[in-house]
């Protein structure tokens, strides 16, 4: 092989390469996003699927993840990873889903995907028995540990009213997009936990938002920095003893998935999947009020699909 | 096999033993602890015969192996499973290759002051107070020194090659939370260094032959032994090579006398001899060691010994009601301290915890911490558990399969989950809900039984308490937000329970996955 036919077949090989990193994958959005013209749903639910099956159809019809993930960008999933137990009790985001969602960043061009949460229970313990590590790591992202103060830093919440300041971990603050992965769960003393809630596990002092009036303060956090899609995971749903739980008892399984990028309005729509009503859980009030979002969905574009 | 190899034998197999204990007690990500621990405290002298006194099997039997060995070779013990000797041994080699001039000597006998420690030891342990032997057992006081000074320091150094990685955007390495960190302990602890380190800097054994109970029982066994090194006088040029390499300090020169009762069995002299003057055989040489003159200050110094002996032990049947303590103005005042999962409960544990703080340096979620005054005088430096640092994980038993006496005995993951360390108490003049009117749920939030559970109160939800489900892992306590005062804390159980297992009714499970969104 001379120097030009080096050249030559370096060239070709680099485009043939090229070329099917960047529309092999085209056919997975294909389907869904040639009927509709993307990105003007406000939110999508869906159900009666699996959980990686429900996210693909349902992120498609939003313009898949190259709607919300450009080229080379760092992206944060921050799913609840709170509590020591299995996926099937519910007390943590679903690790399929996790995988998935994964998954398709890497697809849309994503440098990076870190996963982490500040835990309730033992961080390693929670990573490991709510499968969420393993899950993550098979995608490919990088799972961070939460559980030191360290990984921390001091930020203004310019627009909170109780909570002005808070400690949040280094990643969220370095990272290009946030994708927040809550799971939908009933709560001992706000009701019903989603994706407002799921805000406490980016900073360090928890106890601060329950000295200082909690609902207030799940309101003023989210104001500080808004996650750029909120995907809800209501696949197996704590009805009851949550956000822990005793026993799959305590699980319902709804099978269901809302996504969207007001926070507030999937909140909402996921209360109201759990029987209550949004305008009555404090802290989704106090954030309309806030004007971070709405509670009222008959205003949205909302896309129901039923599997 | 030439008596030569006898030293490398002993140098390879004390490594080994220091090793393991080395990476048991430092193990920062808490892998290897239940792996290794079982082999390496099975041969651990003392914790082997308390656990023997709880479970009398012969899994808990490696002190008779010790016992045999030591009948037939001498102190086998100390020269190679030690930790604490091994420690000692590197300390005194680094010394002497720092000065090469540095050699040993031979040293006083201290007969008298041994055989005191260790009847006060033995005394106080009788009596049901383990002080004594918690501050001078080898092993234990190892583990003391392990976990209470090179473990932080090796915590802060992860945590900052962490730091540095994180820059890098590296995670694989991980800054761990120091939970508890009490200055008391690391000075106590260090203290411990230091002695141990004075004492052998120069003096190698001293320790062992004057202060370590261990030490002195093994050497009074030694006495009887079948095979021993002693020194064959028509041999002997008097050439002195093996006194310089004597740590303990046992061969008198003058009079051409080993004393096999101080002789920790680290052969140095018999691969230094040129002229098989020092044999390791069972047709040893005997000769009675010269009688030492008792005289006045001796007198003195027994007695009064023995006088601090009693009054050690009498402080320690005073305060028998464990943990009992300040009955004073502090609004939440435990009666008693939570003791770890697996000790049947206080009294119990107390009078068999050598407080080695294996389980210290085990507990994942860091909750097991070593007591200083929680316990009461008896029980200083036995782990307890503290709730201001971190609460019981649910389904761990790690505690309980690492203790080498059997203070923590082994639990099932099924039979903790309703074992009752403690129950709870809820004080409601504390609680966010009741002095700030908001909702607050900390508490029940973390509770894995719900024996804490909120319930409506005045357009709120305040806790409610069910403490035939509370399993006392103190998860309410460590969430409680409140300051200073936690709202909600756990008061041990003397002896430990068991709780009631919550039976709930099923969620209805069938659903019409085919229906209309409610929006």
């Amino acid at each position: 092989m001379n120097r030009r036919e080096f050249f030559r077949k370096s060239f070709k090989t680099g485009v043939l390469t090229s070329a099917t990193l960047a529309f092999g994958k085209y056919k997975d959005f294909f389907p869904y996003s040639e009927f509709i013209s993307p990105t003007t749903y406000d939110l999508v639910a869906i159900k009666g699927g699996e959980p990686d099956v429900m996210f693909d159809k349902a992120i498609a019809t939003l313009g898949g993840m190259k709607t919300f993930i450009k080229k080379g960008q760092t992206v944060i999933v921050k799913p609840n990873i709170g509590w020591d137990v299995s996926p099937e009790r519910g007390g943590n985001t679903n690790p399929v889903l996790v995988n998935r969602i994964i998954k398709r960043c890497f697809e849309a061009g994503a440098k990076d995907v870190y996963v982490f949460d500040h835990t309730c229970d033992d961080w390693k313990r929670c990573y490991s028995n709510s499968g969420i590590e393993r899950a993550a790591k098979d995608a490919g992202a990088k799972v961070v540990s939460g559980a030191s103060e360290g990984y921390y830093q001091e930020v203004a919440v310019k627009r909170g009213e109780v909570m002005k300041n808070a400690k949040v971990h280094e990643l969220i603050l370095s990272s290009d997009v946030f994708i927040n992965v809550p799971i939908l769960k009933s709560h001992g003393s706000t009701e019903v936990t989603i994706g407002m809630k799921n805000l406490m596990g980016i900073v360090w002092d928890r106890g601060f938002w329950h000295r200082n009036d909690l609902h207030k303060c799940i309101a003023d956090f989210a104001s500080y920095r808004k996650p750029d899609l909120t995907i809800v995971d209501a696949y197996y749903v704590m009805k009851k003893n949550g956000p822990r739980g005793i026993s799959t008892d305590d699980i319902l399984t709804m099978k269901s998935q809302l996504i969207g990028r007001d926070m507030v309005a999937v909140d909402s729509a996921a209360a109201r999947l759990f029987g209550v009503d949004p305008k009555k859980i404090d802290y989704i009030k106090f954030a309309e009020e806030m004007k971070l979002g709405t509670t009222d969905l008959n205003k949205l574009s909302i896309n129901r699909i039923i599997m | 096999m030439s008596p030569a190899y006898y030293k490398k034998l002993r140098i390879l197999i004390s490594l080994l033993f220091f090793l393991f204990t080395t990476t048991v007690f430092l193990d920062i990500t808490n892998n290897v602890q239940v792996i290794l621990s079982p082999w390496l405290v099975y041969l651990q002298f003392v914790p082997s015969i308390l656990k023997f006194l709880s479970v009398p099997a012969l899994t808990a039997g490696g002190f008779i192996i010790i016992l045999v060995l030591n009948i037939s070779f001498g102190r086998i013990y100390c020269s190679s499973v030690c930790p604490l000797g091994t420690l000692q041994d590197i300390i005194s080699y680094t010394a002497r290759k720092l000065n090469k001039k540095k050699h040993f000597s031979s040293s006083a006998n201290y007969r008298i002051l041994r055989y005191l420690v260790f009847a006060a030891t033995l005394i106080s342990f009788i009596a049901g107070n383990l002080i004594l032997l918690n501050i001078l057992e080898p092993f234990s006081n190892t583990g003391k020194i392990f976990t209470n000074v090179f473990r932080p320091i090796i915590l802060l150094a992860n945590n900052f090659i962490a730091f540095v990685f994180e820059r890098l955007n590296i995670y694989a390495v991980y800054q761990i939370e120091i939970k508890s960190l009490s200055i008391d302990l690391i000075f106590i602890s260090s203290a411990f260094l230091i002695v141990i380190w004075i004492m052998s800097f120069s003096k190698g054994r001293l320790f062992c032959n004057t202060i370590c109970p261990v030490g002195t029982i093994l050497g009074l066994l030694a006495k009887y032994s079948f095979v021993k090194i002693s020194i064959n006088k028509n041999r002997c040029t008097s050439c002195n090579l093996c006194e310089k390499v004597c740590k303990s300090g046992c061969i008198d020169k003058e009079a051409k006398q080993l004393d096999f009762e101080r002789c920790v069995c680290c052969y140095n002299c018999l691969s230094v001899c040129p002229n098989e003057g020092i044999i390791f055989s069972k047709y040893y040489f005997t000769d009675k060691l010269k009688e030492t003159k008792i005289d006045v200050d001796k007198r003195e110094f027994i007695s009064k010994t023995l006088l601090y002996t009693l009054t050690i032990t009498g402080i320690s049947l005073a305060q028998k009601r464990i943990g009992s303590k300040r009955e004073s103005t502090i609004p939440v005042s435990k009666n008693f301290t939570v003791s770890p999962p697996g000790s049947i409960g206080l009294s119990t544990f107390t009078s068999r915890c050598t407080a080695c703080h294996l389980c210290v340096s085990s507990c994942p979620a860091q909750v097991l911490q070593p007591a200083l005054w929680e316990y009461g005088f008896a029980g200083i430096l036995q782990p307890y558990m503290d709730y201001s640092a971190s609460y019981c994980t649910y389904e761990c038993v790690i505690c309980g399969n690492v203790c080498p006496t059997g203070a923590i005995l082994p639990v099932s993951i099924e039979d903790k989950k309703t074992l009752q360390i403690g129950k709870t108490t809820f004080i409601k003049k504390n609680c966010i809900v009741e002095t700030e009117k908001t909702e607050c749920g900390a508490c029940a939030e973390h509770c894995p039984t719900k024996a804490v559970k909120m319930v409506p109160y005045n357009k709120l939800h305040i806790p409610e308490i069910k403490n035939e489900y509370c399993v006392g892992c103190g998860a309410c306590e460590h969430a409680c937000p409140t300051i200073p005062y936690k709202a909600i804390y756990v008061e041990g159980n003397p002896v430990h329970q068991i709780a009631k297992k919550r039976s709930e009714e099923k969620i209805k499970r069938e659903i019409d996955f085919k229906s209309d969104f409610p929006f």
